[in-house]
Protein backbone atom coordinates (compact mmCIF):
# COMPACT_ATOMS: atom_id res chain seq x y z
CA UNK A 1 0.00 0.00 0.00
CA UNK A 2 2.59 2.33 0.35
CA UNK A 3 3.44 2.62 -3.57
CA UNK A 4 0.12 3.96 -3.10
CA UNK A 5 0.40 6.08 -0.33
CA UNK A 6 3.08 8.27 -1.61
CA UNK A 7 5.53 8.39 -4.27
CA UNK A 8 5.44 9.00 -8.34
CA UNK A 9 2.82 6.12 -8.75
CA UNK A 10 0.69 7.73 -6.02
CA UNK A 11 0.70 11.14 -7.25
CA UNK A 12 0.28 10.02 -10.90
CA UNK A 13 -3.26 8.42 -9.60
CA UNK A 14 -4.05 11.87 -8.61
CA UNK A 15 -3.61 13.46 -11.35
CA UNK A 16 -5.52 10.67 -12.80
CA UNK A 17 -7.82 11.24 -10.51
CA UNK A 18 -8.24 14.88 -11.03
CA UNK A 19 -8.48 14.29 -14.90
CA UNK A 20 -11.28 11.97 -14.64
CA UNK A 21 -12.94 14.12 -11.93
CA UNK A 22 -13.43 16.79 -14.72
CA UNK A 23 -15.10 14.53 -17.52
CA UNK A 24 -18.56 14.85 -15.96
CA UNK A 25 -18.66 17.95 -14.83
CA UNK A 26 -17.78 19.78 -18.12
CA UNK A 27 -19.85 17.04 -20.37
CA UNK A 28 -20.14 19.06 -23.27
CA UNK A 29 -16.76 17.79 -24.20
CA UNK A 30 -17.54 13.99 -24.53
CA UNK A 31 -20.89 14.86 -25.84
CA UNK A 32 -19.19 17.02 -28.85
CA UNK A 33 -16.73 14.75 -28.75
CA UNK A 34 -19.20 11.38 -29.63
CA UNK A 35 -21.39 14.19 -31.59
CA UNK A 36 -18.58 14.96 -34.20
CA UNK A 37 -17.54 11.44 -34.60
CA UNK A 38 -21.10 10.25 -35.03
CA UNK A 39 -21.94 12.91 -37.69
CA UNK A 40 -19.16 11.67 -39.90
CA UNK A 41 -20.47 8.32 -39.46
CA UNK A 42 -23.85 9.24 -40.59
CA UNK A 43 -22.39 11.71 -43.23
CA UNK A 44 -20.18 8.76 -44.82
CA UNK A 45 -22.57 6.07 -44.15
CA UNK A 46 -25.28 8.06 -45.84
CA UNK A 47 -24.27 10.47 -48.08
CA UNK A 48 -21.06 9.73 -49.30
CA UNK A 49 -21.29 5.96 -48.67
CA UNK A 50 -23.11 4.86 -51.54
CA UNK A 51 -20.79 6.34 -54.25
CA UNK A 52 -17.79 4.55 -52.37
CA UNK A 53 -17.42 1.29 -54.05
CA UNK A 54 -15.28 -1.35 -52.14
CA UNK A 55 -12.67 -3.34 -53.72
CA UNK A 56 -13.88 -6.86 -52.94
CA UNK A 57 -17.23 -5.45 -52.11
CA UNK A 58 -18.87 -5.97 -48.25
CA UNK A 59 -20.48 -3.84 -46.10
CA UNK A 60 -19.47 0.20 -46.22
CA UNK A 61 -20.40 1.03 -42.98
CA UNK A 62 -18.75 -2.04 -41.62
CA UNK A 63 -15.14 -1.03 -43.58
CA UNK A 64 -16.37 2.59 -42.04
CA UNK A 65 -16.65 2.25 -38.25
CA UNK A 66 -13.17 0.98 -37.31
CA UNK A 67 -12.01 4.35 -39.16
CA UNK A 68 -14.08 6.05 -37.48
CA UNK A 69 -12.47 4.67 -34.31
CA UNK A 70 -9.06 5.94 -34.97
CA UNK A 71 -10.19 9.29 -36.05
CA UNK A 72 -12.04 9.86 -32.92
CA UNK A 73 -8.58 8.94 -31.50
CA UNK A 74 -6.17 10.52 -33.41
CA UNK A 75 -9.03 13.70 -32.66
CA UNK A 76 -8.78 13.15 -29.03
CA UNK A 77 -5.08 14.48 -28.78
CA UNK A 78 -6.79 17.85 -29.41
CA UNK A 79 -8.66 17.48 -26.04
CA UNK A 80 -5.28 16.79 -24.29
CA UNK A 81 -3.87 19.70 -25.76
CA UNK A 82 -6.20 21.70 -24.78
CA UNK A 83 -6.29 20.42 -21.50
CA UNK A 84 -2.42 21.01 -20.68
CA UNK A 85 -2.78 24.55 -22.61
CA UNK A 86 -5.15 25.44 -20.28
CA UNK A 87 -3.50 23.80 -16.76
CA UNK A 88 -0.65 26.47 -18.18
CA UNK A 89 -2.50 29.30 -18.73
CA UNK A 90 -4.18 29.01 -15.36
CA UNK A 91 -0.94 28.47 -13.40
CA UNK A 92 -1.66 24.95 -12.33
CA UNK A 93 0.95 23.34 -13.98
CA UNK A 94 3.31 26.07 -12.00
CA UNK A 95 1.35 24.76 -8.97
CA UNK A 96 2.09 21.60 -9.54
CA UNK A 97 5.81 22.23 -10.09
CA UNK A 98 6.26 23.73 -6.72
CA UNK A 99 5.22 20.58 -5.15
CA UNK A 100 7.33 18.19 -3.91
CA UNK A 101 5.51 15.46 -6.34
CA UNK A 102 7.41 13.27 -8.59
CA UNK A 103 7.59 15.90 -11.88
CA UNK A 104 6.83 12.49 -14.27
CA UNK A 105 3.13 12.67 -12.63
CA UNK A 106 1.70 15.46 -13.70
CA UNK A 107 2.11 13.88 -18.14
CA UNK A 108 1.55 10.56 -16.58
CA UNK A 109 -1.49 10.85 -14.82
CA UNK A 110 -2.75 13.20 -17.47
CA UNK A 111 -1.89 10.46 -20.61
CA UNK A 112 -3.47 7.67 -18.61
CA UNK A 113 -6.63 9.98 -17.75
CA UNK A 114 -7.26 10.52 -21.34
CA UNK A 115 -6.85 6.86 -22.17
CA UNK A 116 -9.65 6.06 -19.67
CA UNK A 117 -11.80 8.86 -21.39
CA UNK A 118 -11.12 7.57 -25.00
CA UNK A 119 -12.02 4.02 -23.58
CA UNK A 120 -15.13 5.13 -22.86
CA UNK A 121 -16.00 6.59 -26.20
CA UNK A 122 -15.28 4.67 -27.88
CA UNK A 123 -17.42 2.13 -25.74
CA UNK A 124 -20.26 4.76 -26.89
CA UNK A 125 -19.22 4.89 -30.70
CA UNK A 126 -18.79 1.15 -30.77
CA UNK A 127 -22.69 1.08 -29.75
CA UNK A 128 -23.37 3.49 -32.14
CA UNK A 129 -21.52 1.26 -34.67
CA UNK A 130 -23.54 -1.30 -33.96
CA UNK A 131 -26.96 0.50 -35.07
CA UNK A 132 -25.56 1.29 -38.38
CA UNK A 133 -24.61 -2.37 -38.78
CA UNK A 134 -20.88 -2.39 -37.93
CA UNK A 135 -20.29 -6.07 -36.90
CA UNK A 136 -17.54 -8.09 -34.72
CA UNK A 137 -16.77 -11.23 -36.61
CA UNK A 138 -13.58 -12.89 -35.73
CA UNK A 139 -14.39 -13.53 -32.25
CA UNK A 140 -13.63 -11.85 -28.78
CA UNK A 141 -9.70 -12.59 -28.35
CA UNK A 142 -9.07 -11.10 -32.00
CA UNK A 143 -11.41 -8.16 -30.65
CA UNK A 144 -10.06 -7.40 -27.46
CA UNK A 145 -6.45 -7.15 -29.31
CA UNK A 146 -8.33 -4.14 -31.62
CA UNK A 147 -8.81 -2.34 -28.78
CA UNK A 148 -6.06 -2.97 -26.62
CA UNK A 149 -3.98 -1.20 -30.37
CA UNK A 150 -6.77 1.02 -30.17
CA UNK A 151 -5.87 2.21 -26.29
CA UNK A 152 -1.78 1.92 -27.16
CA UNK A 153 -2.58 4.64 -30.10
CA UNK A 154 -4.87 6.61 -27.69
CA UNK A 155 -2.06 6.45 -25.01
CA UNK A 156 0.58 7.50 -28.09
CA UNK A 157 -1.55 10.76 -29.13
CA UNK A 158 -2.04 11.89 -25.54
CA UNK A 159 1.33 12.11 -25.42
CA UNK A 160 1.63 14.15 -28.93
CA UNK A 161 -0.99 16.02 -27.23
CA UNK A 162 0.88 17.04 -24.03
CA UNK A 163 3.83 17.92 -25.92
CA UNK A 164 1.82 20.18 -28.51
CA UNK A 165 -0.19 21.70 -25.38
CA UNK A 166 3.12 22.60 -23.53
CA UNK A 167 4.81 24.11 -26.62
CA UNK A 168 1.73 26.83 -27.42
CA UNK A 169 1.08 29.80 -25.90
CA UNK A 170 -2.76 29.52 -25.36
CA UNK A 171 -5.81 26.79 -25.71
CA UNK A 172 -6.85 28.10 -29.06
CA UNK A 173 -3.49 27.72 -30.61
CA UNK A 174 -3.53 24.21 -28.99
CA UNK A 175 -6.58 23.59 -30.86
CA UNK A 176 -5.90 24.89 -34.09
CA UNK A 177 -2.49 23.26 -34.36
CA UNK A 178 -3.84 19.71 -33.23
CA UNK A 179 -6.87 20.15 -36.08
CA UNK A 180 -4.28 21.56 -39.03
CA UNK A 181 -1.81 18.21 -38.66
CA UNK A 182 -4.62 15.39 -37.48
CA UNK A 183 -7.11 16.19 -40.50
CA UNK A 184 -4.76 15.76 -43.00
CA UNK A 185 -3.90 12.61 -41.50
CA UNK A 186 -7.54 11.33 -41.48
CA UNK A 187 -7.69 12.13 -44.66
CA UNK A 188 -5.17 10.95 -46.83
CA UNK A 189 -5.59 7.32 -45.34
CA UNK A 190 -7.71 4.78 -45.87
CA UNK A 191 -10.56 6.04 -42.79
CA UNK A 192 -12.98 6.91 -45.29
CA UNK A 193 -12.21 5.74 -49.05
CA UNK A 194 -10.13 2.51 -50.04
CA UNK A 195 -6.33 3.47 -50.19
CA UNK A 196 -6.29 2.22 -53.70
CA UNK A 197 -8.95 5.21 -55.02
CA UNK A 198 -6.84 7.96 -53.64
CA UNK A 199 -4.33 9.75 -55.89
CA UNK A 200 -1.48 8.12 -57.02
CA UNK A 201 1.28 10.68 -55.63
CA UNK A 202 -0.47 10.35 -52.12
CA UNK A 203 -0.85 6.30 -51.93
CA UNK A 204 2.47 5.89 -50.24
CA UNK A 205 1.83 8.35 -47.39
CA UNK A 206 -1.52 7.28 -46.81
CA UNK A 207 -0.21 3.67 -46.79
CA UNK A 208 2.33 4.38 -44.10
CA UNK A 209 0.20 6.49 -42.20
CA UNK A 210 -0.01 5.20 -38.91
CA UNK A 211 -3.76 6.14 -38.99
CA UNK A 212 -4.31 3.84 -41.85
CA UNK A 213 -2.03 0.92 -40.35
CA UNK A 214 -4.44 0.95 -37.10
CA UNK A 215 -7.24 1.32 -39.39
CA UNK A 216 -6.43 -1.38 -41.49
CA UNK A 217 -5.06 -3.87 -38.12
CA UNK A 218 -8.52 -2.84 -36.43
CA UNK A 219 -10.39 -4.54 -39.81
CA UNK A 220 -8.59 -7.46 -39.87
CA UNK A 221 -8.64 -8.44 -36.32
CA UNK A 222 -12.92 -7.13 -36.12
CA UNK A 223 -13.36 -9.01 -39.66
CA UNK A 224 -14.69 -5.96 -41.54
CA UNK A 225 -13.84 -5.69 -45.10
CA UNK A 226 -10.21 -4.55 -45.39
CA UNK A 227 -8.93 -3.29 -49.17
CA UNK A 228 -5.59 -2.90 -49.34
CA UNK A 229 -3.73 -1.44 -52.17
CA UNK A 230 -1.53 -4.63 -53.03
CA UNK A 231 1.70 -6.01 -51.97
CA UNK A 232 3.30 -2.82 -50.50
CA UNK A 233 4.75 -4.00 -46.64
CA UNK A 234 2.48 -1.68 -44.24
CA UNK A 235 -0.52 -2.95 -46.31
CA UNK A 236 0.31 -7.03 -45.76
CA UNK A 237 1.53 -6.13 -42.40
CA UNK A 238 -1.17 -3.42 -41.20
CA UNK A 239 -0.57 -5.15 -37.29
CA UNK A 240 3.10 -4.86 -37.12
CA UNK A 241 3.75 -1.69 -38.47
CA UNK A 242 1.50 -0.20 -35.88
CA UNK A 243 3.06 -1.52 -33.08
CA UNK A 244 6.04 -0.24 -34.43
CA UNK A 245 4.96 2.98 -35.12
CA UNK A 246 3.43 3.06 -31.90
CA UNK A 247 6.78 2.92 -29.92
CA UNK A 248 8.75 5.54 -32.24
CA UNK A 249 5.90 7.96 -31.79
CA UNK A 250 5.73 7.43 -28.30
CA UNK A 251 9.75 6.97 -28.20
CA UNK A 252 9.74 10.48 -29.57
CA UNK A 253 7.02 12.57 -28.15
CA UNK A 254 7.52 11.09 -24.63
CA UNK A 255 10.69 12.68 -23.74
CA UNK A 256 9.85 15.34 -26.00
CA UNK A 257 7.21 16.41 -23.64
CA UNK A 258 8.90 15.97 -20.30
CA UNK A 259 12.02 18.00 -21.58
CA UNK A 260 8.97 20.65 -22.57
CA UNK A 261 7.83 20.33 -18.62
CA UNK A 262 11.03 20.54 -16.85
CA UNK A 263 11.63 23.82 -18.84
CA UNK A 264 8.52 25.58 -18.85
CA UNK A 265 8.62 28.94 -17.62
CA UNK A 266 12.62 28.64 -17.34
CA UNK B 1 20.45 32.27 13.98
CA UNK B 2 20.31 31.24 10.20
CA UNK B 3 18.69 32.60 7.34
CA UNK B 4 15.95 30.64 6.12
CA UNK B 5 16.10 32.63 2.34
CA UNK B 6 19.62 34.07 1.15
CA UNK B 7 19.72 35.11 -2.50
CA UNK B 8 23.12 36.39 -3.85
CA UNK B 9 23.34 38.35 -6.91
CA UNK B 10 20.26 37.16 -8.57
CA UNK B 11 20.35 37.69 -12.22
CA UNK B 12 17.40 37.00 -14.66
CA UNK B 13 17.11 37.81 -18.27
CA UNK B 14 13.81 36.89 -20.02
CA UNK B 15 15.03 36.10 -23.81
CA UNK B 16 13.49 38.28 -26.34
CA UNK B 17 10.49 36.75 -28.18
CA UNK B 18 8.42 37.45 -31.69
CA UNK B 19 7.68 41.37 -30.91
CA UNK B 20 9.31 42.28 -27.21
CA UNK B 21 12.93 42.63 -25.89
CA UNK B 22 15.27 41.21 -24.15
CA UNK B 23 14.20 42.00 -20.26
CA UNK B 24 16.78 42.60 -17.55
CA UNK B 25 13.77 41.74 -14.95
CA UNK B 26 16.31 40.94 -11.80
CA UNK B 27 19.63 42.70 -11.91
CA UNK B 28 21.63 41.51 -8.88
CA UNK B 29 19.16 41.25 -6.04
CA UNK B 30 20.48 40.66 -2.55
CA UNK B 31 18.11 39.45 0.16
CA UNK B 32 18.52 37.42 2.96
CA UNK B 33 15.33 36.26 5.39
CA UNK B 34 16.08 35.28 9.38
CA UNK B 35 14.16 31.81 10.08
CA UNK B 36 10.93 33.11 11.88
CA UNK B 37 11.04 36.26 10.42
CA UNK B 38 8.61 38.14 7.57
CA UNK B 39 10.33 39.80 4.51
CA UNK B 40 7.85 42.29 2.51
CA UNK B 41 8.91 42.94 -0.99
CA UNK B 42 7.72 45.64 -1.99
CA UNK B 43 7.99 47.92 -5.60
CA UNK B 44 5.93 48.97 -8.48
CA UNK B 45 4.84 47.18 -11.23
CA UNK B 46 7.42 45.12 -13.00
CA UNK B 47 9.97 45.80 -10.53
CA UNK B 48 10.71 41.96 -10.61
CA UNK B 49 8.68 40.76 -7.19
CA UNK B 50 7.46 37.78 -9.16
CA UNK B 51 10.34 37.20 -11.18
CA UNK B 52 12.20 36.96 -7.53
CA UNK B 53 9.63 34.32 -5.90
CA UNK B 54 9.41 32.33 -9.00
CA UNK B 55 13.01 31.85 -8.70
CA UNK B 56 12.87 30.89 -5.09
CA UNK B 57 10.16 28.70 -5.40
CA UNK B 58 12.44 26.66 -7.86
CA UNK B 59 9.75 27.72 -10.56
CA UNK B 60 12.43 29.79 -12.86
CA UNK B 61 16.18 29.17 -13.18
CA UNK B 62 18.41 31.87 -12.41
CA UNK B 63 20.76 33.11 -15.10
CA UNK B 64 23.33 34.38 -12.72
CA UNK B 65 23.67 34.50 -9.41
CA UNK B 66 22.45 32.14 -5.90
CA UNK B 67 19.95 31.04 -3.72
CA UNK B 68 18.95 28.95 -0.80
CA UNK B 69 16.05 27.95 0.68
CA UNK B 70 15.77 26.85 4.05
CA UNK B 71 19.88 25.61 3.23
CA UNK B 72 18.63 23.91 0.45
CA UNK B 73 19.95 25.34 -3.16
CA UNK B 74 17.20 26.44 -5.43
CA UNK B 75 19.07 24.69 -8.52
CA UNK B 76 20.81 21.94 -7.19
CA UNK B 77 18.36 20.77 -4.72
CA UNK B 78 15.17 21.81 -5.93
CA UNK B 79 13.14 19.12 -4.65
CA UNK B 80 13.97 19.65 -0.92
CA UNK B 81 13.20 23.14 -1.68
CA UNK B 82 9.52 22.41 -2.97
CA UNK B 83 9.26 19.93 0.11
CA UNK B 84 9.35 22.93 3.04
CA UNK B 85 7.92 25.67 1.17
CA UNK B 86 4.79 26.99 0.68
CA UNK B 87 3.36 29.10 -2.72
CA UNK B 88 0.88 31.05 -3.59
CA UNK B 89 1.33 32.80 -6.30
CA UNK B 90 -0.18 35.97 -7.94
CA UNK B 91 -2.86 34.43 -9.60
CA UNK B 92 -5.19 31.99 -8.36
CA UNK B 93 -4.02 28.62 -9.37
CA UNK B 94 -6.49 26.20 -8.38
CA UNK B 95 -8.41 23.46 -11.11
CA UNK B 96 -11.59 25.17 -11.78
CA UNK B 97 -13.36 22.13 -12.09
CA UNK B 98 -12.58 20.63 -8.59
CA UNK B 99 -14.46 21.61 -5.93
CA UNK B 100 -12.58 23.26 -3.08
CA UNK B 101 -12.01 20.40 -0.76
CA UNK B 102 -11.06 18.11 -3.63
CA UNK B 103 -8.52 21.36 -4.75
CA UNK B 104 -6.90 21.29 -1.50
CA UNK B 105 -6.66 17.54 -1.16
CA UNK B 106 -5.17 17.23 -4.33
CA UNK B 107 -2.28 19.28 -3.26
CA UNK B 108 -2.10 17.73 0.57
CA UNK B 109 -1.85 14.40 -1.32
CA UNK B 110 0.91 15.85 -3.26
CA UNK B 111 2.22 17.72 -0.74
CA UNK B 112 2.85 13.88 0.36
CA UNK B 113 0.65 14.15 3.14
CA UNK B 114 -0.94 10.66 4.00
CA UNK B 115 -4.51 10.20 2.83
CA UNK B 116 -5.93 10.78 6.40
CA UNK B 117 -4.32 13.34 7.52
CA UNK B 118 -5.09 15.24 4.03
CA UNK B 119 -8.69 14.90 4.92
CA UNK B 120 -8.64 16.32 8.30
CA UNK B 121 -5.95 19.22 7.06
CA UNK B 122 -8.38 19.55 4.20
CA UNK B 123 -11.45 20.12 7.23
CA UNK B 124 -9.50 22.85 8.71
CA UNK B 125 -8.02 24.92 6.10
CA UNK B 126 -11.58 25.30 4.61
CA UNK B 127 -12.95 25.81 8.04
CA UNK B 128 -9.53 28.65 8.66
CA UNK B 129 -10.76 30.38 5.48
CA UNK B 130 -14.29 30.72 5.62
CA UNK B 131 -14.82 28.76 3.01
CA UNK B 132 -16.49 25.23 4.38
CA UNK B 133 -19.94 25.79 3.07
CA UNK B 134 -18.22 26.61 -0.52
CA UNK B 135 -16.09 23.67 -0.45
CA UNK B 136 -18.71 21.43 -1.64
CA UNK B 137 -18.59 23.44 -4.81
CA UNK B 138 -16.47 23.43 -8.04
CA UNK B 139 -14.08 26.40 -8.17
CA UNK B 140 -15.80 27.59 -11.56
CA UNK B 141 -18.74 29.02 -8.56
CA UNK B 142 -16.55 31.08 -6.81
CA UNK B 143 -16.08 34.83 -6.27
CA UNK B 144 -12.30 35.89 -7.17
CA UNK B 145 -11.68 37.09 -3.47
CA UNK B 146 -12.56 32.96 -3.12
CA UNK B 147 -10.35 31.57 -5.33
CA UNK B 148 -7.77 33.89 -3.75
CA UNK B 149 -8.46 32.36 -0.09
CA UNK B 150 -8.55 28.79 -0.89
CA UNK B 151 -5.30 29.13 -3.33
CA UNK B 152 -3.89 30.17 -0.22
CA UNK B 153 -4.85 27.26 1.61
CA UNK B 154 -3.31 25.19 -1.00
CA UNK B 155 -0.41 26.89 -0.10
CA UNK B 156 -0.62 26.22 3.76
CA UNK B 157 -1.49 22.88 3.38
CA UNK B 158 1.76 21.01 3.88
CA UNK B 159 2.58 23.38 7.21
CA UNK B 160 5.83 24.79 5.16
CA UNK B 161 8.40 26.68 7.17
CA UNK B 162 8.95 29.06 4.47
CA UNK B 163 5.69 30.61 3.22
CA UNK B 164 6.07 32.30 -0.11
CA UNK B 165 2.98 34.79 -0.88
CA UNK B 166 2.99 37.01 -4.34
CA UNK B 167 0.60 39.78 -3.21
CA UNK B 168 -1.49 37.30 -1.06
CA UNK B 169 -4.50 40.30 -0.68
CA UNK B 170 -4.83 41.87 -4.27
CA UNK B 171 -8.11 41.80 -4.86
CA UNK B 172 -9.76 40.65 -1.62
CA UNK B 173 -12.20 42.98 -0.32
CA UNK B 174 -11.36 44.89 3.55
CA UNK B 175 -12.57 42.63 5.62
CA UNK B 176 -11.52 39.27 4.18
CA UNK B 177 -8.03 41.39 3.81
CA UNK B 178 -7.88 41.85 7.93
CA UNK B 179 -8.66 38.11 7.88
CA UNK B 180 -5.86 37.22 5.40
CA UNK B 181 -3.70 39.28 7.97
CA UNK B 182 -4.97 37.89 10.99
CA UNK B 183 -3.95 34.08 9.19
CA UNK B 184 -0.79 35.70 8.67
CA UNK B 185 0.02 37.15 11.73
CA UNK B 186 -1.00 33.29 13.23
CA UNK B 187 1.53 31.41 11.22
CA UNK B 188 4.08 34.05 11.72
CA UNK B 189 3.93 33.50 15.18
CA UNK B 190 3.92 29.91 15.15
CA UNK B 191 7.51 30.14 13.44
CA UNK B 192 6.80 30.55 9.46
CA UNK B 193 9.33 32.23 7.86
CA UNK B 194 7.27 34.43 5.37
CA UNK B 195 8.34 36.38 2.16
CA UNK B 196 5.52 38.25 1.18
CA UNK B 197 4.70 40.54 -1.84
CA UNK B 198 2.52 43.48 -2.07
CA UNK B 199 1.96 46.68 -3.66
CA UNK B 200 0.12 47.93 -0.36
CA UNK B 201 2.44 49.62 2.10
CA UNK B 202 0.46 49.48 4.64
CA UNK B 203 0.31 45.38 4.58
CA UNK B 204 3.37 45.89 4.41
CA UNK B 205 4.02 48.03 7.57
CA UNK B 206 1.59 45.60 9.49
CA UNK B 207 3.40 42.84 8.67
CA UNK B 208 6.68 42.82 7.74
CA UNK B 209 9.67 42.74 9.91
CA UNK B 210 12.13 44.04 7.46
CA UNK B 211 10.71 45.34 4.28
CA UNK B 212 13.07 45.31 0.89
CA UNK B 213 11.79 48.10 -1.84
CA UNK B 214 12.53 46.65 -5.42
CA UNK B 215 12.67 48.40 -8.68
CA UNK B 216 14.10 47.66 -11.89
CA UNK B 217 15.17 44.45 -10.82
CA UNK B 218 17.39 45.51 -7.58
CA UNK B 219 16.78 46.22 -4.11
CA UNK B 220 17.14 49.92 -3.87
CA UNK B 221 16.34 50.31 0.14
CA UNK B 222 16.36 47.34 2.96
CA UNK B 223 15.16 47.93 6.54
CA UNK B 224 12.40 48.33 9.26
CA UNK B 225 9.67 50.78 8.15
CA UNK B 226 10.66 52.85 10.81
CA UNK B 227 14.35 52.92 9.12
CA UNK B 228 13.04 53.74 5.61
CA UNK B 229 10.53 56.27 6.99
CA UNK B 230 13.45 58.12 8.98
CA UNK B 231 15.12 58.17 5.20
CA UNK B 232 12.59 60.27 3.70
CA UNK B 233 11.87 62.41 6.44
CA UNK B 234 10.72 62.80 9.88
CA UNK B 235 7.34 64.23 11.17
CA UNK B 236 5.46 67.52 10.47
CA UNK B 237 2.66 69.56 11.18
CA UNK B 238 -0.01 70.01 9.05
CA UNK B 239 -2.49 72.84 8.55
CA UNK B 240 -5.04 74.19 6.56
CA UNK B 241 -5.92 77.71 6.88
CA UNK B 242 -9.97 78.98 6.58
CA UNK B 243 -8.81 82.13 4.85
CA UNK B 244 -5.69 81.64 2.10
CA UNK B 245 -4.72 85.70 2.38
CA UNK B 246 -3.44 84.98 5.80
CA UNK B 247 -1.54 82.32 4.75
CA UNK B 248 2.07 83.82 4.79
CA UNK B 249 1.32 85.56 7.78
CA UNK B 250 0.25 81.99 9.72
CA UNK B 251 3.86 80.87 8.23
CA UNK B 252 6.09 83.93 9.52
CA UNK B 253 4.09 83.21 12.90
CA UNK B 254 5.07 79.26 13.14
CA UNK B 255 8.42 79.70 11.91
CA UNK B 256 9.65 79.06 15.46
CA UNK B 257 7.90 75.85 16.11
CA UNK B 258 9.61 74.27 12.68
CA UNK B 259 12.90 72.62 12.44
CA UNK B 260 13.10 73.14 8.49
CA UNK B 261 12.42 74.96 5.54
CA UNK B 262 8.13 75.81 6.04
CA UNK B 263 6.02 75.00 3.03
CA UNK B 264 3.27 76.64 1.66
CA UNK B 265 0.32 75.48 -1.07
CA UNK B 266 -1.55 78.58 -1.65
CA UNK B 267 -4.20 76.48 -3.68
CA UNK B 268 -5.24 74.65 -0.71
CA UNK B 269 -4.23 76.57 1.82
CA UNK B 270 -1.88 74.39 3.60
CA UNK B 271 0.99 74.90 5.42
CA UNK B 272 4.06 72.04 6.24
CA UNK B 273 5.95 72.76 8.89
CA UNK B 274 8.96 69.95 10.02
CA UNK B 275 8.44 69.44 13.49
CA UNK B 276 10.10 67.49 16.18
CA UNK B 277 8.32 66.52 19.27
CA UNK B 278 5.06 65.09 18.58
CA UNK B 279 1.86 66.13 19.57
CA UNK B 280 2.70 69.12 21.79
CA UNK B 281 3.78 70.91 18.61
CA UNK B 282 0.41 70.72 17.13
CA UNK B 283 -1.23 71.87 20.23
CA UNK B 284 1.32 75.06 20.31
CA UNK B 285 0.87 75.68 16.79
CA UNK B 286 -3.14 76.12 17.14
CA UNK B 287 -2.55 78.14 20.28
CA UNK B 288 -0.14 80.80 18.48
CA UNK B 289 -2.86 80.76 15.65
CA UNK B 290 -5.81 80.81 17.65
CA UNK B 291 -4.37 83.98 19.45
CA UNK B 292 -3.89 85.90 16.20
CA UNK B 293 -7.32 85.08 14.54
CA UNK B 294 -6.47 83.11 12.26
CA UNK B 295 -9.07 80.60 11.63
CA UNK B 296 -7.83 76.87 11.19
CA UNK B 297 -10.15 74.59 9.21
CA UNK B 298 -7.49 71.67 9.73
CA UNK B 299 -4.77 70.67 11.71
CA UNK B 300 -2.78 67.40 12.09
CA UNK B 301 0.26 65.91 12.83
CA UNK B 302 1.85 63.46 9.83
CA UNK B 303 4.66 60.50 10.28
CA UNK B 304 5.87 59.53 6.48
CA UNK B 305 3.35 56.81 5.63
CA UNK B 306 5.45 53.93 3.29
CA UNK B 307 3.59 55.48 0.39
CA UNK B 308 6.09 58.50 0.95
CA UNK B 309 9.24 56.04 1.58
CA UNK B 310 7.90 54.25 -1.75
CA UNK B 311 7.05 57.90 -3.82
CA UNK B 312 10.01 58.93 -2.60
CA UNK B 313 12.36 55.66 -3.30
CA UNK B 314 11.09 54.55 -6.80
CA UNK B 315 10.13 58.13 -8.20
CA UNK B 316 6.86 57.08 -9.45
CA UNK B 317 3.39 57.18 -8.15
CA UNK B 318 2.59 53.83 -6.38
CA UNK B 319 -1.11 54.40 -7.54
CA UNK B 320 -3.47 56.43 -10.59
CA UNK B 321 -5.32 57.65 -7.77
CA UNK B 322 -5.21 61.96 -8.22
CA UNK B 323 -4.33 63.02 -4.86
CA UNK B 324 -6.21 66.29 -5.32
CA UNK B 325 -9.08 64.16 -4.87
CA UNK B 326 -8.76 64.55 -0.89
CA UNK B 327 -9.58 68.46 -1.98
CA UNK B 328 -13.40 66.82 -2.20
CA UNK B 329 -14.84 69.55 -4.29
CA UNK B 330 -17.47 67.03 -5.72
CA UNK B 331 -20.57 68.48 -6.00
N1 LIG C 1 7.67 35.44 -19.00
C1 LIG C 1 8.21 36.65 -19.21
N2 LIG C 1 8.76 36.94 -20.41
C2 LIG C 1 9.30 38.15 -20.64
N3 LIG C 1 9.35 39.14 -19.74
C3 LIG C 1 8.83 38.92 -18.53
C4 LIG C 1 8.21 37.67 -18.21
N4 LIG C 1 7.78 37.74 -16.93
C5 LIG C 1 8.09 38.97 -16.48
N5 LIG C 1 8.73 39.69 -17.43
C6 LIG C 1 9.26 41.06 -17.29
O1 LIG C 1 10.13 41.08 -16.19
C7 LIG C 1 9.97 42.26 -15.42
C8 LIG C 1 9.65 41.89 -13.98
O2 LIG C 1 8.38 41.24 -13.94
P1 LIG C 1 7.74 40.70 -12.60
O3 LIG C 1 6.55 39.92 -12.99
O4 LIG C 1 8.77 40.03 -11.79
O5 LIG C 1 7.29 42.06 -11.90
P2 LIG C 1 6.43 42.29 -10.59
O6 LIG C 1 7.26 43.11 -9.68
O7 LIG C 1 5.92 41.00 -10.06
O8 LIG C 1 5.26 43.19 -11.15
P3 LIG C 1 3.69 43.23 -10.75
O9 LIG C 1 3.59 44.13 -9.58
O10 LIG C 1 3.07 43.86 -11.94
O11 LIG C 1 3.24 41.85 -10.50
C9 LIG C 1 8.89 43.06 -16.11
O12 LIG C 1 9.53 44.01 -16.92
C10 LIG C 1 8.18 42.06 -16.96
O13 LIG C 1 7.69 42.67 -18.14
MG1 LIG D 1 4.07 40.21 -9.78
Amino acid sequence: MSVLESGPVSDALIITWRNLKRIPRIPELAIFAVLQSIMFVLLFAYVFGGAIPLPGGGSYNEFLMPGIFVQTIAFASATTAIGVADDMGKGLIDRFRSLPMARSAVLTGRTVADVIYQAGILVVLMLAGLVVGWRVNNGFAKFMFAVVLLLAFAYVMAWIGVWIGLSVPNTETAQQLTFVTIFPLTFISNVFVPPASLPAVLQPIAEWNPVSTLTASCRELFGNPNPTIGTAFPSQHPIEVTIIWAIVLIAIFAPLAVRKYRNTSR
Amino acid sequence: MSNAIEAEQLVKIYKAKRGSQEVRALDGVNLSVPEGTVLGLLGPNGAGKTTTVRILTTLLRPDGGKATVGGFDVVEQSKDVRRIIGLSGQYAAVDENLTGWENLYMFGRLYELPKSETKKRVDELLEQFNLTDAGARTIKTYSGGMRRRLDLAGALIGHPKILFLDEPTTGLDPRSRLAMWDVIRGLVSDGTTLLLTTQYLEEADELADKIAVVDNGTIIAKGTSDELKAQVGGERVEVVLADGSRLAEAATLLEPLSVGEIEREERTRRIVCPSRGGSKKVIAAAQILDDHGIEVEDIALRRPSLDDVFLTLTGRRAEEIDSDDEDGDVA
